[in-house]
C-alpha cells in the first residue's frame, strides 16, 4: 500500500527521528573512543572530538590490562568463539527437533510439555547459580567449555523450540503424511523435508542465540576458567574498575570491538532476519 | 577434559617461564584489572614465577570484587576453588567459618607477621587464632582531596576542624564553584559517612555503634550528629551527583570546577595521572575533625585448601606477598600503604608518606577503625542495611532523626 | 526385542527427552531446589538448618523489597507497551514501500546486540542534565530545556524505560515487520474492495494476524523485563538510592552481595510465582486457541 504525499512526509520524518534515537548511545561510544581521556573527564562527554585518536582501540585489542597480563581483548576472542558456536549449533538443532516432534508427531500433553519448556525462559540465571555449579562440579564439566556451553544450551533451547514449534506448525502436515506413506521414517522426514525449507526461521534462532550467548556475562564469569574465560568477562574486567583510573574512551571501543560479531551479524543477516521471522515465527 | 585442561596449563606455564621446571602453580582470583593496579600486581606475578611456581590469572571485575566474591562461591560450589582468592574483611571471616581457608600458622610465625601487622588489621587475617590470610595493603578512607589552586583563588587554607570545613565549603560555593565533588552512589555515601561518623562521633563511639552494633550507640545523639552532617555536606555538591561514577568527581576536583572530594587514598591515582604533585597542585588531609583516626580497608589473599595445611605454592605466595619490597612496590602504585609498618617510605610520595605515619599512629593508639563503607566494620548484610539507611537519607528521603530510627531497626532485622 | 514399528513410535519421544530431562533439572529442579533454600538459614553457602516461613516475613517487611517490586510492574508495564506500540508502527511506517529500508532496518535492529555493560554509561552520560542532553540543548540555546529523570527519585525508573525501549523495540519492529509481509495479500485486496479504509483495515484485518508475532513479543519482552539486571546496575546502580532497584538487582544482591542467601531465595520463589500467575493463563489460552 501506498499512502498518500503528505502522510508519507510523516512517515519519512518519524522513521529518520527514530533512527536518530537508535543511532544516539552509538554515537557518544563512537566519538569518545575517538577522543583522549583528557577530553572525556574535561567534561565533553557528548561533543565531538577535538583531537581524533586510535590509540583506544589498538589499547583495548592487544595491550590493554585485561588482568595481570596487558593482552587486551584479542585472546578473549577466540574462547568465545569456542564455546558460542558448539552452543548455537546445539541449541538450534535441539530447537528443530523439538519444534519437529511437537508439531508433527503429536502426543497427549505435548502441549503442556511445550508451554513448560516455555516457561522455562523466565527463570531468572541468578538463581540457577549455586545449584548449576554444583551440577557442573560433580559431572566434572566445572571450568569447561563444554560445561559452559552446556549451560548454554539449557537456558537457550526453550526459545528455539519456541521458533521452531512455530515455524513447523504452518508447514504442511499433508507433506509429511505423504512422505510417511512413501515410507520415510521419523530421521527421513527430518532431514529431507522439514530441515530443506527451515532455512529462514534458522536464521532467527542462530541470531538470537548467538546474541544471547556472545553477550552472557553472569556464566561466563561463573563457569568459565582461565582458558574458557568469553569476551564480555574480559570486557568486565577492562571496564569495571572500582579503585583504578577509568579509562573510558579504551572502555568504549572495547565494546563496540565486543560487540562487532553480533552487530555484522544483524547488519549482514538483517535481510534474512525479518524473512526468517516472516516465514516462521509470526505465522500461526 | 580435565587432562586436557592439565595440559593446557602445563603450556601456559611452560611459555611463561620456559627455563624453570615447574611442580605447581597458582590460580588467583582477583579483581585488579585497571592499568595500573594489574601492573602492580604483575610484580607479584614474576616474583613467583623467579621461583618456579606458575600464575593462573583469574581476574573478574565488578562492584568493588561482588563480582569476584559470586564467581567464587560457584567455583567452591563446584569444587573447583582457585587455590589464591582477593578478599576483603568480613568475607574472609565468612570463608574461614566455612572451613574453607587454609592456614598459615608455620610461615607466620617464622616471618613473625604477628609483630609487623597492625592488631586492628590481624582481626581480618586471622580466625581462631590462626592465620589464614596474607594482607597486601591498608587503604584509608577518610580522606579529603582539593585543589589547592582553588583553595587559594577563595582564600581558604587546609581547615583543621569540622567548622571550618563548612566555613570553606560556603566560601567556595559563594565564589560560584561547587564546593563538593560527589558521586551519589550508595557506596560513595557510606564512603563519606566513615568520615563524617569519624569526626562527629570520635573512634571510641564508632567502634560501639558501627562496629560492635550496640543499639544505645547507635541510635545515640553523635548518630544524629552525623546525619546532621551528612545533611550538611550534602547542601554542597552539585545537583547533578547522582550517579556519577567517583572518577569523574575526582576530574571535577582536578579540572579545578570543584574543591573537595572525600574518598579514599585511591583517588590519589587519579591526581597523579593526571600530572598534579602533591603539596603543591592538590591537598590530602583527614575529614577534619577526625584526624588522629583512620578507617581503614584492606585487601588480602586468602588461600584455599588444597588439603588441610597450606600447600607448597601457598606458602611461597603468601610469603612474597608479606616481602617488604613487595608491599612497597604495590602499595606505590595502588595509592594505598602496606599493611605492615615496618616497610621504609622512601618511594612514596608525600599523600603517601602521610598516610604511613598516621596509619602508625592511628595503629599504636587504637584508633584505627574498620571502614564500614568498604565492609571492615560489620557483616555485608548489616553494611548493606547501613548503606540503605545512609543513601536514603543523602538523597532526601528522611531527615536526620528519622534515619536514626531507621539505622537501628535496619541494623536490628539485618543481624 | 522391539520392533521397528514401535521404536518408530517410540522415536519423537526419545528425541524430546533429553530437552525435557535437561528442563526437568536445570529448570523445575532447581525451582524447587531455591524454593527449599527459601525456607532455611542460608547466608554465605546454602546450608539447609530449617527457619519456615521466616525470610518471607523478613522479605516483606523491606520498604526496598516493596520499591522494587513496584518498579518492576511499573517498568515491565512501560516497556513491553511502549515497545509493542513502537514496534507496531516502525514495522507497519516500514511497511510502506520506503526508500532505505535497507539501511533503517540495521538501524533500528543493532541495539540488540550491545551488551549493557558499557552501553549503560553511554545512556546515563546522555541522560545526565550535566553533560547529556539537557547541557547540549542549553548549549544549542534552548535554555529551558529540562531533562533530569535520572537524578529524580520519582522519575528514574522511567529513565530505565527509556534505554529498555531503546535496546529491544528494534527487535519488536523485525517481528511485526516480518508479521505484515507475511500477510496474504489477497485478504488485504479483498477488504480493499469490499471499502474498507486503511486504519480499519489494519485495526480489523491486518491486526489479527499479528496474534502469533505478538506471543513471541511478548514472550519475549516479559522475559527480558524479568531479567532486567545489567540495565539497572550500568544506568543507575539502583539509585538515586535504591529507587530504581528491581526484583532481579534485589535477588542478586541478597543472595551474593549481602550473604542472606535465605531472603535471596525467598524473594526468586515469589517472583518466580507471580510470573507463572500472569504467564500461565496466558500461554494457556494462546496455546489452547493454536489447537483447534
Amino acid at each position: 500500500m501506498t499512502a498518500p504525499r503528505p502522510s508519507r512526509i510523516l512517515i519519512y520524518g518519524t522513521l529518520g527521528l527514530f533512527a536518530l534515537y537508535y543511532l544516539m548511545p552509538l554515537f557518544v561510544m563512537v566519538t569518545n573512543s575517538l577522543k583522549p581521556l583528557a577530553e572525556i573527564t574535561g567534561g565533553n562527554m557528548v561533543a565531538l572530538p577535538q583531537e581524533w585518536t586510535l590509540a583506544p582501540w589498538l589499547s583495548a585489542w592487544s595491550t590493554a590490562q585485561i588482568g595481570v597480563d596487558p593482552s587486551g581483548l584479542r585472546p578473549y576472542f577466540w574462547n568465545s568463539i569456542k564455546m558460542v558456536v558448539p552452543a548455537v549449533a546445539i541449541s538450534t538443532l535441539l530447537g528443530a527437533l523439538n519444534g519437529y516432534v511437537l508439531t508433527k508427531w503429536r502426543f497427549r500433553y505435548d502441549t503442556l510439555l511445550f508451554g513448560l519448556m516455555l516457561f522455562s525462559c523466565f527463570i531468572p540465571f541468578q538463581i540457577v547459580l549455586i545449584p548449576m555449579a554444583r551440577l557442573l562440579g560433580l559431572t566434572g564439566l566445572a571450568g569447561t567449555t563444554g560445561g559452559l556451553a552446556l549451560v548454554h544450551i539449557v537456558y537457550g533451547v526453550g526459545f528455539t523450540t519456541l521458533y521452531y514449534r512455530n515455524y513447523y506448525s504452518a508447514f504442511p502436515t499433508e507433506l509429511v503424511r505423504a512422505a510417511q506413506i512413501d515410507g520415510a521414517g521419523f530421521w527421513q522426514i527430518f532431514w529431507r523435508v522439514m530441515l530443506p525449507s527451515s532455512g529462514p526461521i534458522t536464521v532467527v534462532s542462530v541470531i538470537w542465540q548467538f546474541t544471547n550467548i556472545w553477550n552472557d556475562f553472569l556464566f561466563g564469569a561463573s563457569f568459565g576458567d582461565i582458558d574458557s574465560q568469553p569476551m564480555t568477562v574480559a570486557l568486565n574486567n577492562l571496564v569495571q574498575s572500582s579503585t583504578g583510573v577509568k579509562e573510558y574512551n579504551v572502555h568504549f571501543a572495547g565494546a563496540i570491538m565486543a560487540a562487532l560479531p553480533t552487530m555484522l551479524v544483524y547488519v549482514v543477516a538483517g535481510r534474512y532476519f525479518v524473512r526468517g521471522l516472516m516465514a516462521g515465527s509470526v505465522k500461526g | 577434559m580435565k587432562a586436557n585442561k592439565t595440559i593446557k596449563r602445563a603450556v601456559a606455564l611452560a611459555m611463561a617461564c620456559a627455563a624453570t621446571s615447574a611442580t605447581a602453580d597458582v590460580e588467583v582470583l582477583h579483581w585488579w584489572t585497571s592499568g595500573g593496579e594489574a601492573a602492580a600486581l604483575n610484580v607479584l606475578k614474576q616474583d613467583l614465577e623467579s621461583k618456579g611456581i606458575g600464575w593462573l590469572d583469574m581476574p573478574v571485575a565488578g562492584g568493588g570484587g561482588e563480582q569476584a566474591m559470586t564467581v567464587l562461591r560457584a567455583r567452591v560450589t563446584a569444587g573447583n576453588a582457585p587455590t589464591a582468592v582477593q578478599m576483603l574483611g568480613f568475607d574472609i571471616l565468612d570463608w574461614a567459618e566455612q572451613g574453607a581457608l587454609a592456614n598459615l600458622n608455620d610461615l607466620a610465625a617464622q616471618e613473625g607477621w604477628d609483630e609487623v601487622v597492625p592488631a586492628a588489621l590481624q582481626q581480618f587475617a586471622k580466625h581462631d587464632g590462626q592465620w589464614i590470610s596474607a594482607p597486601v595493603n591498608v587503604h584509608t578512607t577518610n580522606w579529603v582531596w582539593a585543589n589547592k589552586a582553588v583553595l587559594d583563588s577563595v582564600g581558604v587554607s587546609e581547615p583543621k576542624n569540622w567548622n571550618e570545613f563548612v566555613a570553606a565549603l560556603e566560601k567556595v560555593k559563594a565564589s560560584g564553584k561547587i564546593a563538593l565533588a560527589h558521586g551519589g552512589q550508595a557506596w560513595q555515601d557510606a564512603t563519606i559517612f566513615d568520615g563524617v561518623a569519624l569526626s562527629a562521633g570520635g573512634p571510641a563511639w564508632y567502634k560501639r555503634a558501627i562496629v560492635q552494633l550496640d543499639p544505645a550507640a547507635l541510635g545515640g545523639s553523635e548518630m544524629l550528629e552525623t546525619f546532621k552532617r551528612m545533611e550538611v555536606l550534602r547542601g554542597y555538591v552539585d545537583e547533578n551527583f547522582s550517579g556519577r561514577d567517583w572518577n569523574l568527581a575526582s576530574a571535577m576536583v582536578i579540572n579545578g570546577e570543584a574543591a573537595f572530594q572525600i574518598m579514599g587514598d585511591w583517588a590519589k591515582g587519579e591526581f597523579l595521572n593526571a600530572g598534579k604533585t602533591p603539596g603543591s597542585d592538590f591537598l590530602c588531609f583527614r575529614v577534619p575533625g577526625s584526624g588522629g583516626s583512620v578507617s581503614f580497608n584492606s585487601d588480602q589473599f586468602a588461600m584455599f585448601k588444597v588439603t588441610g595445611q597450606a600447600a607448597e605454592e601457598q606458602v611461597v605466595m603468601a610469603s612474597a606477598v608479606m616481602s617488604p619490597k613487595f608491599q612497597s612496590a604495590f602499595n606505590v602504585v595502588k595509592g594505598s600503604v602496606p599493611a605492615r609498618t615496618d616497610v621504609p617510605d622512601t618511594d612514596f610520595d608525600d599523600c603517601g608518606k602521610k598516610g604511613m605515619r598516621e596509619l602508625a599512629a592511628a595503629a599504636s593508639s587504637g584508633n584505627m577503625v574498620g571502614s564500614m563503607a568498604h565492609g571492615h566494620a560489620n557483616p555485608a548484610a548489616v553494611k548493606n542495611a547501613m548503606y540503605d539507611v545512609i543513601t536514603a537519607h543523602f538523597n532526601g528521603e528522611y531527615d536526620a532523626a528519622t534515619a536514626v530510627q531507621e539505622i537501628v531497626t535496619a541494623v536490628e532485622v539485618a543481624r | 526385542m522391539m520392533t521397528r514399528a514401535r521404536l518408530q513410535e517410540l522415536l519423537p519421544k526419545l528425541v524430546l527427552s533429553p530437552s525435557v530431562a535437561l528442563v526437568a533439572v536445570c529448570v523445575y529442579g532447581f525451582i524447587i531446589f531455591t524454593f527449599y533454600l527459601s525456607l532455611t538459614d542460608s547466608r554465605i553457602l546454602p546450608s539447609f538448618g530449617w527457619v519456615g516461613m521466616e525470610n518471607y516475613v523478613k522479605l516483606f517487611k523491606l520498604s526496598h523489597w516493596r520499591t522494587a517490586v513496584t518498579n518492576l510492574v511499573v517498568f515491565a508495564f512501560l516497556y513491553i507497551a511502549i515497545c509493542m506500540a513502537m514496534g507496531l508502527m516502525l514495522a507497519i511506517f516500514l511497511d510502506q514501500r520506503i526508500r532505505g529500508e535497507g539501511v533503517l532496518r540495521p538501524i533500528y535492529l543493532y541495539p540488540m546486540a550491545l551488551s549493557f555493560i558499557v552501553t549503560g554509561t553511554a545512556w546515563k552520560w546522555i541522560m545526565d542534565p550535566g553533560i547529556g542532553i539537557e547541557h547540549t540543548m542549553h548549549a544549542w540555546g534552548f535554555v529551558d530545556f529540562e531533562f533530569k529523570w535520572i537524578k529524580d527519585r520519582d522519575y528514574a525508573i522511567y529513565t530505565v524505560v527509556i534505554a529498555a525501549v531503546w535496546q529491544s523495540s528494534g527487535f519488536v519492529m523485525a517481528m511485526f515487520l516480518a508479521g505484515l509481509r507475511g500477510i496474504d495479500g489477497e485478504i488485504m485486496r479483498a477488504a480493499q474492495i469490499d471499502g474498507a479504509s486503511a486504519f480499519s483495515m489494519y485495526r480489523r484485518v491486518i491486526l489479527p494476524q499479528l496474534r502469533p508475532a505478538m506471543l513471541s513479543a511478548v514472550v519475549i519482552l516479559s522475559h527480558l523485563a524479568i531479567k532486567s539486571y545489567d540495565l539497572v546496575i550500568a544506568l543507575t546502580g539502583g539509585g538515586p538510592g535504591r529507587a530504581t532497584e528491581l526484583p532481579a538487582t534485589f535477588m542478586y544482591s541478597y543472595t551474593f552481595t549481602r550473604n542472606q542467601m535465605g531472603i535471596g531465595a525467598a524473594s526468586a520463589t515469589i517472583m518466580l510465582a507471580t510470573v507463572a500467575a500472569i504467564m500461565v493463563p496466558y500461554l494457556y489460552s494462546e496455546l489452547r486457541e493454536k489447537k483447534q
